[in-house]
């Protein structure tokens, strides 16, 4: 293993990258895909590579998720 | 960056679940049945947003009732946005999924408004040194990586445009959030992320052209 393998791992782009903006038009379905199935990643795959090169958007996704899993998430 | 289909086959065509479609009735009416909706959601929203305060608090220079604020703040503008495009939401998820993805979305702006808090962020400048913490690049080491960080400086120079290099100093060598930087540029998530995109794959194939990099792996050192 290198000693630049993270610098060499954030240079790297995913072409199936769906960008910021795809990702928060369909980050509800994605999470509810995710708690349902479990398959959020191949039925999203292109959400799935953005996820792993975004922080703010991972954020938002482990935010939403944490959100409709708890009690925080449910109408009164 | 690519699209990607949205809708599961015949997604579109789906009938709402019966709690959204009553959230949806509602916040379309009007008169009293419509604020009461609105106050429901945004009792939600604000609930949600507190949770995710909490939950990021440590990226954010504040604390106690300025928390509060930043929740209400975030949960008010969600519930703007939730009204105004309600119309557009065909029941892919629950309704309260759809509606709290815009509370989380607003915390994030408002977090990264609140990174300027932060005393000497720099942002144009072009903090070098930082580079091999900001990818835990060992020291001991600097033998095997020092030939890639200089030719990688090099590309960052000669090869990104001006906004590119600007992005990238930002984010990558001075560690300015992303969020910030949109709050900071008065621009999109999407927009800065595409710019610092479009410089990664610029430098990576750079140093893959000038032999730092293999084309499909990491050189091995």
């Amino acid at each position: 293993m290198s000693s630049w393998q993270s610098l060499e791992r954030f240079l790297r782009t995913d072409p199936l990258d769906a960008g910021c903006a795809e990702t928060f038009e369909l980050l509800d379905r994605y999470v509810e895909r995710q708690l349902a199935f479990g398959d959020a990643a191949t039925r999203y795959p292109g959400i799935a590579a953005h996820l792993a090169s975004c922080n703010p958007c991972v954020q938002d996704y482990e935010g939403l998720l944490r959100a409709i899993s708890g009690p925080a998430g449910t109408p009164e | 960056m690519v699209s990607v289909d949205p809708e599961p086959r015949g997604a579109a065509d789906r009938a709402l679940d019966p709690e959204s479609a009553a959230w949806v009735r509602e916040l379309t009416a009007s008169g009293p049945v419509h604020d009461e909706a609105v106050l429901r959601v945004h009792a939600l929203l604000v609930r949600v947003a507190r949770a995710e305060v909490r939950r990021r608090r440590g990226q954010l220079a504040i604390a106690g009732p300025e928390l509060d604020d930043l929740a209400q703040q975030a949960a008010d503008d969600a519930v703007v946005s939730v009204v105004a495009k309600v119309g557009r939401f065909r029941g892919e998820s629950r309704f309260t999924t759809w509606a709290c993805k815009f509370a989380i979305f607003e915390v994030s702006n408002k977090v990264g408004r609140h990174f300027w808090q932060r005393p000497a962020v720099a942002m144009d400048a072009e903090d070098w040194d930082r580079l091999p913490d900001r990818f835990g690049l060992d020291p001991a080491r600097a033998a095997e990586w020092g030939e890639v960080v200089a030719a990688l400086r090099r590309a960052v120079a000669e090869e990104l445009t001006d906004h590119q290099r600007r992005i990238f100093a930002a984010i990558v060598l001075n560690g300015v959030a992303l969020d910030a930087l949109v709050a900071e540029l008065d621009s999109s998530r999407n927009a800065i992320y595409k710019t610092l995109f479009d410089a990664r794959r610029t430098l990576r194939a750079t140093l893959v052209a000038h032999g730092y990099l293999d084309k499909d792996a990491t050189r091995q050192a």
